[in-house]
Formats: C-alpha cells, structure tokens, sequence
C-alpha cells in the first residue's frame, strides 16, 4: 500500500494546529494506522514535536498504531450488547486469536477492537466483520467464524 | 434536476406568503409523492435497519421491480422508531393508504410483494396503515397511530424520520423544510429570534437543562468579531443512538435548526461534531450540507440576505469525554480533549477564544418547529417548566425497542408499560437505566415520575442524552455497575486525581466483589471488606472534587444501585453468590446424577478439564478447578448440569 502523505498534507497547507486531528483521521483511513513516519511527517508539517503528536493520538481511542489485519473485527461493547453478553463474546476472541483487543496477531490475518456502540442495540451482540455486520452472535460461534474466516484468507 | 431547482427556490423558499399557490402546492404533492400513480416501496435505511438486514431487502426489492413490476419505485427513507420491526417495508399502491410491514428480510420480499401486488396481503407481517383524506382505506387493518407503541408519542421532532428520502432535499423543501429558516433571515433580527427561542422555553435537552435562548444571548451580547456555533452530536454513552436515528433519517432538520441558531447568534461557522465510526451518518449530512449549499442555503450572502453561513462536519477522534463542552472545544483545536475549569464558559470564550455555543442535536432540532409555530405553541406542549417533548432511544429488555418521543410530563411507567410493552419473556422487572453510562437506576418505587427536568432533579436522576435502558431480573447489577465503572475508568481523561484514581479504585473493589479469588483465606476476605467500606467514600469525594461532569457522575450508577439493590451487593459481597446467575466468578457447576448419560460432551469442551468421569456413567465436576465460564451449561442436552 503506496501511501503518499504529501497529498494529504497538500490539503492543509497552512499549518495549524487543529488541522492536527483531520489530518491524523485522514491518514487512518488511509492506512489503517499511525506509523512512525507518519507522525514524523505530521510534526514536521504542523511544527510540532513528534511526542506531542504521539500524546495526542494515544489519548484518543480512534488512532492505533500497528496494521489492521487482513480481517478485522469490531465488537459492540454497549450496554444493551454487554446485557446480551458481549463480555464472553470478546473472552471468547481473545481466546481464541490470543490477542488482547486493538492487537494484531503475528500473521497479520487477524485483529479486533471494542467499540462503544453501534446502534444496532435491539440485534445485540453486534459484530462487524471488515465492514459486514452480523448479529446474535454466540460465543460458541466464534471458533467456527474464525475457521471459515481463516479459510477465507488463505 | 435543473427547472425543479430553481421552482423550488423561486415559488417555495422566496415565496413572501405563508401560503402557497394551489399550483405550486399541486408540484409539491408530486415531489412529496402524496400521489403516486405507481407503486412506491419504501425500505427503512439507517443505521439499526442496516444491521438488521435491510441493505439486502432493498437490493431484492430492486431485483423484484426489475424482473415484474418495472413501473414500481424503490425507495430507501429514514428509520420510523420501532427497531424490533427492522427492516421495515412500506408499500404505497396508486390510491390507496400506504402499508407497514415489519422485519421484511431479503427471503420475505418475493412473498410480500407478489401477495400485495395481488392483494393478498400476508397478515403475519403486517404492522398497519396509515394515509390521510383521499386514499382508499384497507379494511380491517389497523392505523399505524392506532399501535400501542405510536398511539402514546407526540411526534413532533421525529415527525418526519421514516417518511421520506433523506438523501433528497426536494422532498425536504416539499414538506416545508428551509422555508423558516429563509423566513428567519430575511424578516427577523438575531435578537429577535433569541428572544422567541427564549419565550418558548426551550431547554437544552442534553442533561443540564440549561435555557437555550439565554445561552444564546449571552454568546450574542459577548462583544466579538467572530462567533461559533457547535452542534454536539457525539452521543458516546453507551447504549443511545436517538441522535444517530435523528441525523440519518432526518438530517436537513438538524441542519435548518443549525443554520437558524448560527443566524440567532450572529455565527459564520458552524461545526457539526460527530462521533466517529458513524459513516452512515456522516454520509448522509455531508450529502445534505452539499445539496443545501448547492441551493444557496449556505454560503456567501444568503439570498441577498447579507449572512454568510458555513457548516461544516468535524469528526471526534473517540473520547467519551469529549461530550463535555471544554473538552469538546479542546478537540477541535487539535489538542487533547481535556477538561477546562469553567468560567469562563464557552459562551463568552470557547473556540479559539470567541463566544461558541453547544447544543445538542435534540435541542436544535426544536428550533425550526418554534420559528415555524411560535413560542406560545411550543409552551403548549408539555410541563410547565420544561415545554416540548424529549427523545427517549429505548433499549435493553423491553418488549420494543428503538426511538420514541413522548410529551414532557408523560410518566415512566406510562412509557414503560404502554410504549414498550412490558419485559420480553415475561421477565421480571428489575430497573430503567435512564441516561447512559453516568445515569442512575429508577425502580418500581420511582417510576411514577414524569419526564420533566425539575422533577427529575428533585429525586436526583438526570435524564442524560435519553438513554433508557430496561433491566430485567436475568440482569446482575453489581456486574452492571461494574460494566458502566470500567466504561468510565477506560474515558476518564486522567486530568484530576479524584476522577482518575477514584474510578480505578472503584473498578478494583468492584472486581473483586465478583471475582473468584485464588484462595479464599483470612486475608483476601478482610481486604475485599475493607475495599466494599470505601466505595460509598469514594463515590462522594469524586462527586465533590472532579473537575467536569464525568467524574462527578462517574458513581452514580453505583450510588443508585447500591440505595436499591443493597441486598444485591450484600449478597455478593458475604454469601458470595448472584441471584441472576451472571458473575462468573461465584457460579459453581454441578452435575444431576439422575440426569447425566455420560455423553462426554461437556468434559470434551471444559476449557480447564475440570469435567471427570467415564463414558455413559454419570460424570463430576472439580470445583476447585472450575473457572465458572458455563460452557458446559450451554452444552449439556439433558440439563444435567446445575448452576448454584
């Protein structure tokens, strides 16, 4: 994945601070994540220390710092989905892929993220699979939508 | 579509009288599809319907009309309310009333068209009708407003979510969207209409309550060359998505409430704060911010009105506490979203120093409504103190589920009962969670109290961004406590100590209520005593001594639990055990003797091989060894495993 900052960075010319979380947001999308060149570009565009753009992006929840993998996985972690038991539905992946949430596994295949809500409250535990959502999902489904999701990869 | 265009902007939004010209009205109609000579589907599209499937059920209604009906429309519009109804599908045939019909998957939507088009309609899925004067009626089928869940509403701000096509701005202006607010700048000054915001009494819905045209006042009477107006869209409590529902089904409202507050205030900039990870969203206000600027609602001198406007959509980079207004105004200025010490308040120093006003999408969403109604037909509606109506997203265990507006003053149990029809499953009633993560739990006690901003204060509960969660019996409050304190450790900023060490704490003692611990000796048991004793003090030094309203509200779900559910924690905390069955950690497994065949089957699955025995005699579980995760529970055939 080519990724070209400078275009990016083209957008926002004029330097200035609060351009600082557009621009950070922009590059996510872009790649997926913050990596190190990254935010040494950002700092030396907006005029700021690398730490302070590093304060930054780790006080939010939306920046991460290692690739996505291949597939990604976001689970619902609101109240209606924690009533429904997404507390086991994240144990059971974190078993099961051996990561904790936000990680990537060492292939590169898997990672998966907690997130607040999504809106889907009454279809709880919600998950979405690299953008496709699937709801009621069981614990003891996990294991078999990792395998079928694994044979996918390969 | 060029001519519609300019008929629009010409005849509609500049035409000088409140009424319109029956030949106009008659191009309206069209546009608003109140006649159609074909059949019109309309598939409910946001983001819960998504969810539930109806991206698929409109591809096969596309794929339905193409094959049979060519003449037919497909259309994807807002969500109504109820989201145990998703995807909803409404079929308006040439004439006649139009028909809901609920959870239409992608494999229903042959069988229901085929029966509608050939009028036998399929009363299994069928919800109502609704239509006015002028339409055949259907016989025997009930009218959507006569349903339970409709029939209690004062549909006011979500009155349009559901009827039309969000992403098309004709449809807006033809159900006289714009037209007050192209009113509002030509014919009023900004006092003026701070004035009739204020006459009306409109509070701000996002917890404090806060008179918005006071607010807006003190923004205008600060003396400045700029002013920022900020919508708050960042609903991040866990568990409401009223806000998602109002923007993606209705987004040309917000943005009209928006353009009408920028104007009151005398603001050029308008920044509307979403949350981030709603695309859905995000998509359709953009599409609407564009179309709108393309008919010269924004922009540079206003149909010669002398305003300039601009919105424009910022996304929050994923902080719970960016909800707090300072915080908030850190974040936009790319720094981190931290608290400030108020005052000054934002209304006289926020964005980049100049007078900025928040308000939440609720809140704006009122505004067109009382510049197009007047401030004595807002006072009307609702309390005394507290006029208008107040968006509830009701979720959890109720028998219904989704958004709901009910007139302020209606009680709880009116909505609770009536609305959301009782408990699925014939439950038991447990708790209402009212206003998210930092909101307390009303019992059966307190459920006579109407939704009104002074009541609610009185018995100290706060309404929030309108969270309404329903507890059930199945439900253990001390692992919800736990839930909603570990959601607060995780977004306290970590700016002041009380907040940042009063929530780990809390969590910590929280944890090792319902946790297994390692050995059960003298030492654990004391310490887990010692740390039950500090919460309550823990809980009142945060409320003191936190800086903003996170921490200051971070213990109130504990606080309202433990007032009524304290036999809960007691037993909990000394007999060790959970009435619902939820905490892990105090579960222990047995197997019935009489029941067990012996099929292996849980012993195959026990993650710790806790499970012994051997084939077809009954088996036994080791209760040291057993973490209490319940897999062989949910595994047995025969209920032979029993859960104490």
């Amino acid at each position: 994945m080519a990724v070209d900052f400078d275009t990016i960075l083209r957008k926002y010319k004029q330097g200035r601070r609060e351009y600082l979380i557009p621009i950070l947001q922009e590059i996510q999308a872009d790649s997926g994540f913050l990596s190190e060149e990254a935010i040494v570009k950002v700092g030396s565009h907006l005029g700021l220390s690398t730490t302070k753009i590093y304060g930054l992006a780790t006080f939010y929840d939306q920046f991460r710092f290692i690739p996505l993998g291949k597939v990604h996985v976001r689970i619902c972690h609101g109240t209606s989905c924690f009533m429904n038991g997404s507390q086991a539905l994240i144990d059971k992946f974190r078993e099961e892929l051996k990561i904790s949430p936000g990680q990537t596994t060492r292939n590169g295949n898997f990672s998966y993220e907690v997130v607040p809500c999504m809106g889907g409250c009454y279809h709880g535990p919600v998950i979405i699979i690299n953008g496709e959502h699937r709801v009621h999902v069981r614990p003891e489904q996990v294991p078999d939508l990792i395998r079928k999701l694994k044979y996918i990869i390969d | 579509m060029e001519d519609l265009k300019t008929f629009l902007t010409r005849k509609v939004l500049l035409f000088e009288s409140d009424t319109l010209s029956p030949e106009t009205e008659k191009v309206l109609q069209q546009v608003r599809r109140d006649k159609t000579n074909v059949p019109v589907i309309n598939v409910s599209s946001n983001t819960s319907s998504i969810i539930a499937g109806s991206e698929r059920t409109f591809q096969a209604v596309k794929a339905y009309i193409n094959e049979n009906e060519q003449s037919a429309h497909a259309i994807r519009v807002g969500c109504s309310g109820p989201v145990n109804y998703e995807p909803v599908v409404c079929i308006q045939m040439p004439g006649k009333n139009k028909l809901y019909f609920r959870n239409i998957t992608e494999e229903k939507v042959d069988t229901l068209l085929n029966g509608v088009f050939h009028n036998d309609i399929n009363e299994e899925d069928l919800l109502g009708q609704s239509g006015t004067k002028g339409f055949e009626y259907w016989p025997g089928i009930l009218f959507m407003d006569e349903l339970p869940f409709f029939a209690l509403q004062k549909r006011i701000i979500l009155g349009n979510c559901g009827c039309y096509d969000p992403e098309s701005i004709e449809e807006y202006i033809a159900r006289g969207g714009y037209r007050t607010y192209v009113k509002t700048i030509r014919h009023y000054t900004f006092e003026e209409v701070c004035d009739i915001i204020e006459r009306s009494g409109l509070r701000g819905r996002s917890g404090g309550g806060y008179l918005t045209g006071l607010k807006w006042k003190q923004a205008l009477n600060a003396s400045s060359n700029a002013r920022y107006l900020i919508c708050n869209a960042k609903e991040s409590d866990p568990g409401s998505f009223s806000d998602r529902t109002i923007l993606e089904s209705d987004p040309h409202h917000l943005i009209e409430g928006m353009a009408i507050a920028s104007y009151a205030i005398g603001a050029s900039n308008a920044i509307l704060y979403l949350k981030s990870g709603s695309d859905h969203a995000r998509n359709m206000l953009q599409k609407a911010i564009d179309t709108a600027r393309d008919y010269g609602i924004f922009g540079h001198n206003i149909f010669s009105s002398g305003y300039n406007l601009d919105i424009t959509i910022k996304t929050e980079p994923g902080a719970f506490v960016c909800g707090e207004e300072t915080a908030l105004i850190n974040s936009l200025e790319g720094k981190r979203g931290m608290p400030k010490l108020k005052p000054p308040y934002p209304t006289t120093s926020g964005l980049e120093g100049k007078p900025t006003v928040i308000n939440n999408v609720e809140t704006l969403m009122n505004v067109p409504l009382i510049m197009q109604n007047g401030p004595e037909w807002f006072r009307t509606i609702g309390t005394e103190t507290s006029p208008g109506t107040k968006v509830f997203a009701i979720a959890g265990r109720g028998r219904m589920s989704g958004v709901v507006e009910v007139e302020m003053g209606t009680s709880l149990k009116t909505i609770l009962e009536e609305i959301v029809d009782g408990i699925k499953d014939g439950k038991e009633f447990k708790a209402i969670q009212l206003g998210g993560a930092s909101g307390s739990f009303i019992t059966s006690e307190n459920i006579d109290t109407p939704v009104d901003f002074d009541a609610m204060k009185q018995k100290g509960f706060g309404m929030g961004a309108g969270g309404f969660i329903v507890v059930d019996e199945s439900t253990c409050m001390v692992d919800m406590v736990r839930y909603y304190m570990e959601f607060m450790r995780n977004e306290s900023c970590g700016k002041c100590i009380p907040c940042r060490e009063g929530t780990g704490r809390m969590l910590e003692i929280l944890e090792s209520v319902i946790k297994k611990p390692s050995s059960e000796d003298s030492g654990t048991t004391l310490e887990r005593f010692k740390g039950v004793m500090q919460l309550e003090t823990i809980s009142t030094v945060m409320k003191d001594a936190s800086l903003c309203g996170l921490g200051q509200t971070a213990p109130n779900p504990f606080v309202s639990a433990l007032k009524n559910f304290r036999e809960e924690f007691e037993e909990h905390i000394f007999d060790r055990k959970c009435r619902a069955n939820v905490c892990r950690g105090l579960r222990s497994f047995s197997i019935d003797i009489e029941k067990c065949t012996g099929c292996t089957v849980c012993a195959g699955k026990c993650p710790v091989n806790a499970i012994y025995g051997t084939r077809l005699q009954p088996f036994f579980i080791v209760e040291d060894k057993c973490i209490g995760c319940g897999i062989c529970y949910d595994v047995c055939k025969f209920s032979a495993v029993i859960v104490k």
